[in-house]
């Protein structure tokens, strides 16, 4: 039981890098734009789709075809971006999760077209091979899939607290109105901010789709999750997505032993209502009152 | 004129509701009325949900999910009280209702701690735990397998006929329960809210407790649609009756509309549903009707964000006040100016 | 016999102090101004009172009961009314309706009822037409102009027959001529047995209106008095002079 629980830990902070890769796109959308993009899931899912062809194909490495697909989702993120958010201007924040609803289901619908509703996985080498880790073996594509998320976070971190640039998108995080006054363009940065969103989404996509097989239904669940993901880590901070990631998936994954498996995705509900009860800005977040 | 304005809509009320009433008559065609009985389903939804979201709002993307338990309310009270078929299930649509309404106070309770953008969250999490719960509670919703109704013995030209009804009962009680809403203090709690919620308080409107009411009504009428759905179709699987393409084609119905109108979900729900039932019929195996419904959605929301209801009732007071005797034209509000709400009823 | 009795309140926002140990009386029949130099709390003051943000400390006690912890909903349905600097009214709905929406003491007994009808309707067209403004009852609040959202936002405070209220610049924004009506609407308000307390910046205003004055400063009572006595007062020019 005791390794079972170890094992089951250790597994939860890998996948668990997974899905704060992935939640961090989502956060990030918000800090920036205070817009839910319920369609992160469905670009998880077109990015997974996406290495899949490459592999399938052209014998791609999913994690070399990210050189393809990340700037690739980037520039599909930000032609998203100018012509479906930017031009919303009254109701943003309700129209937004609209809008993006319906990416959500066109995406799933042209994936759904294209490659029908049969489950698909990449089944790369490393899938399978394993290494020893405390006693137990760990599957290689979850230590490379932690490795890549920890580089791709890294060099977020460090865009955004190193550079002019990241210091734009933290201000407009802060106060969108101030950035404006201070000459941020803040459009542009938002626009950024999305592609970067999608470049996230590609990446977290071609992991998730070694680790796990997926439909163009797929979406439903990984974006409830992720969403729960980022309200328990405070909606727009950075920090907060990456450790209630981690908290999430350690959690499900040490539930699964303890309880059964088909029940730990409740573990991300019960988290939910009690972030809600204790501390409904979430771990990071800030209490916002629009104005008083 | 002011009689015209006065008694227009009377007559076009009841001569909506004749038509409705006669329908079966009208168009006796099973295949004609399958598809009457999930428009006025969807008449229903939309006008349910636009309670909530529509007047508070506050979007839920998470609806399907009390539509689920009201259909799983109706096959389990079927089943466990040995109701056979006929009439008799019909009777325990009340009980969905009430249950799903139940169910609803804690989850808003909890919801609505937060505002608008952690609210949409939560409604889209309860609703998959929900899915996700009718699937592992195997000994209780049969889980994946799914539940089956008894089958009315109904002759095939009459078997959709009843359904019609019920559907038409249930669709027409939510309208009622809207525009008595939309005239009452409550109502127009919600509408401030809607605008300004910070304010609303300020004022003395309970907001929590308002917020909450709405939520429940909103979930309960829901509840029944789906009870009654889950008769006609007679089986009750996870997947179909907690589906969030019905959660979020109830929001697209009541956004074609008019959000916050009393008729533009009805509206909107009229222009949808036949045009979805006959693109999933021509399309269905290729989920392509996704895209066209996506498409749909991307359209109205951008270049018609408010409606059509508001749209045209903007355009015809705008002639009424150009063309009406002795009328001073009314400020033309500026592209600024927030879309109007349903105004003070016809 | 006061009507509004602040003891000690304080109020911090991180490391600043917002309102530091702050004590008010406010008699019942007066009109009381509150006035102090930028940031010296006076809006945090009234979001104290009407139970927007939590206090850290003190008490508030309206007719001797304490309103300590109270919801913006409760607190004016006790009977005290509060605007908003810049006017807030509900944008999507009429003038009319904006006046309807405030839920009277009476309880949740009216809530069912409708609204359109009936002798509150009368209540609010007389209250328009009281403010000057009963020609733009079925106007959309967000079509009004910014003096009419001002007329409209008191009156429809005062729906509710509020015994105290507290007026967020009510001068803010607004044309002499107005200036004038709003004060004179206050004072007419006032006869009828309504307290006031109003923080403002228009000092012309304030002399004219106020019986009684208080200075805050750095969220302290500094000074306090009639308005002669306050204008004449050196602390209250080195207040304001930042000295």
């Amino acid at each position: 039981m005791a390794s079972q629980l170890l094992q089951a830990a250790v597994l939860g902070v890998l996948t668990g890098g997974v899905y704060a890769l992935m939640a961090s796109g989502l956060t990030l959308i918000f800090g920036v734009m205070r817009i839910i993009n319920v369609g992160q899931g469905a670009l998880v899912i077109l990015g997974a789709y996406l290495s899949f062809v490459l592999f399938n194909t052209w014998h791609i490495d999913p994690f070399l075809g990210l050189l393809v697909t990340m700037p690739a989702m980037f520039l599909i993120g930000v032609v998203l971006e100018l012509v479906f958010i930017r031009p919303l201007k009254t109701d943003r924040e309700s129209l937004s999760v609209l809008v993006t609803y319906a990416l959500a289901l066109g995406i799933e619908g042209v994936l759904g077209f294209v490659f029908t509703a049969n489950y698909r996985e990449l089944s790369v080498w490393y899938d399978t091979a394993s290494v020893p880790l405390f006693g137990f073996r760990i599957t290689l594509v979850y230590v490379f899939g932690f490795a890549l998320c920890l580089a791709i976070l890294g060099a977020l971190f460090l865009v955004l607290y190193r550079t002019t640039f990241g210091a734009a998108i933290r201000a407009t995080m802060l106060n969108r109105t101030a950035a404006q006054l201070i000459g941020i363009d803040v459009e542009g940065v938002s626009a950024v901010a999305f592609g970067i969103g999608m470049a996230t989404a590609a990446a977290g996509g071609a992991v998730f789709g070694i680790t796990t097989a997926f439909n163009p239904n797929s979406h439903y669940d990984l974006i409830s999750r992720l969403l729960t993901v980022i309200v328990l880590g405070g909606l727009g901070s950075l920090r907060g997505a990456v450790v209630a990631a981690l908290i999430m998936l350690v959690t499900q994954d040490v539930a699964s032993v303890i309880i059964a498996p088909e029940w730990s995705a409740f573990v991300f509900f019960v988290i939910l209502v009690a972030v809600l009860l204790v501390r409904p800005q979430g771990l990071y977040g800030v209490r916002v009152r629009e104005r008083i | 004129m002011n009689a015209a304005r006065r008694f227009a809509p009377r007559v076009a009320l009841l001569l909506v509701a004749i038509v409705a009433i006669l329908l079966p008559v009208l168009e006796p065609n099973p295949a004609s009325i399958n598809v009457a009985v999930f428009t006025m389903m969807y008449v229903g939804l939309a006008s349910a949900w636009n309670i909530m979201g529509g007047y508070t709002g506050y979007i839920s993307l998470g609806h399907a999910g009390f539509f689920g338990l009201g259909a799983y309310t109706l096959g389990l009270g079927v089943a466990h009280l040995g109701i056979g078929p006929g009439y008799g299930p019909f009777a325990l649509v009340p009980l969905a209702g009430l249950l799903t309404g139940l169910f609803a106070l804690p989850i808003g309770w909890i919801a609505l701690r937060t505002r608008a953008a952690t609210f949409v969250i939560v409604t889209i999490a309860v609703m998959f735990m929900l899915q996700l719960a009718a699937m592992n509670l195997i000994g209780l919703t049969g889980g994946t397998g799914g539940l089956s109704l008894p089958v009315p013995r109904w002759s095939g030209d009459f078997y959709n006929t009843p359904f019609y009804y019920a559907m038409l009962i249930l669709a027409s009680l939510t309208i009622a329960v809207s525009w008595w809403i939309r005239r009452s203090k409550f109502g127009l709690g919600l509408l401030a809210i809607r605008d300004d919620e910070d304010k609303a308080m300020a004022v003395g409107v309970p907001t929590r407790q308002f917020k909450l009411a709405a939520f429940v009504i909103s979930a309960a009428l829901v509840g029944m649609i789906g009870g009654v759905y889950a008769y006609y179709v007679t089986y009750v699987y996870p997947e179909f009756v907690i589906d969030p393409l019905t959660g979020i084609s109830m929001v697209l119905m009541a956004f074609l509309g008019g959000l916050g109108t009393l008729t533009g979900p009805v509206l909107g729900a009229l222009l949808v549903e036949p045009a979805q039932l006959s693109l999933a019929y021509n399309f269905g195996a290729s989920r392509l009707y996704l895209v066209f419904y996506s498409g749909v959605f991307l359209v109205v929301i951008l270049l018609l964000p408010r409606g059509i209801v508001p749209s045209v009732r903007d355009l015809t007071i705008g002639w009424w006040t150009r063309g009406g005797p002795g009328r001073a034209a009314g400020p033309s509000p500026g592209p600024s100016t927030p879309a109007p709400g349903n105004v003070v009823a016809p | 016999m006061s009507l509004l009795e602040v003891e000690r309140l304080s109020k911090r926002f991180g490391g600043v102090v917002a309102v530091d140990d702050c004590s008010l009386s406010i008699p019942k029949g007066s009109i009381i101004g509150l006035i102090g130099p930028n940031g010296s709390g006076k809006t945090t003051v009234f979001n104290l009172i009407t139970g927007f943000i939590p206090r850290d400390a003190g008490d508030m006690r309206f007719k001797s009961r304490s309103i300590a912890g109270l919801g913006p909903d409760r607190i004016y349905g006790l009977g005290i009314g509060r605007t908003f600097q810049l006017a807030r009214i509900f944008p999507r709905l009429t003038a009319l309706e904006n006046m309807l929406v405030p839920v009277r003491r009476a309880g949740m007994g009216g809530l069912l009822a409708r609204a359109q009808w009936g002798h509150e309707k009368t209540r609010a067209m007389a209250m328009l037409e009281f403010m000057d403004i009963g020609s733009v009852a079925s106007m959309l609040g967000g079509a009004l102009s910014y003096g009419q959202r001002k007329l409209l936002e008191l009156a429809a405070v005062m729906m509710a027959e509020p015994e105290l209220v507290l007026l967020d610049e009510p001068a803010g924004g607004v044309n002499p001529a107005l200036l004038e009506r709003i004060a004179d609407h206050i004072r007419r308000l006032n006869a009828g047995g309504v307290t006031f307390l109003v923080v403002e910046h228009n000092m012309g205003f304030v002399m004219n209106l106020c019986t009684e004055l208080v200075v805050l400063a750095q969220g302290r009572v500094i000074a306090g008095g009639k308005p002669e006595d306050v204008r004449a007062n050196p602390v209250v020019l080195d207040a304001y002079l930042g000295a």
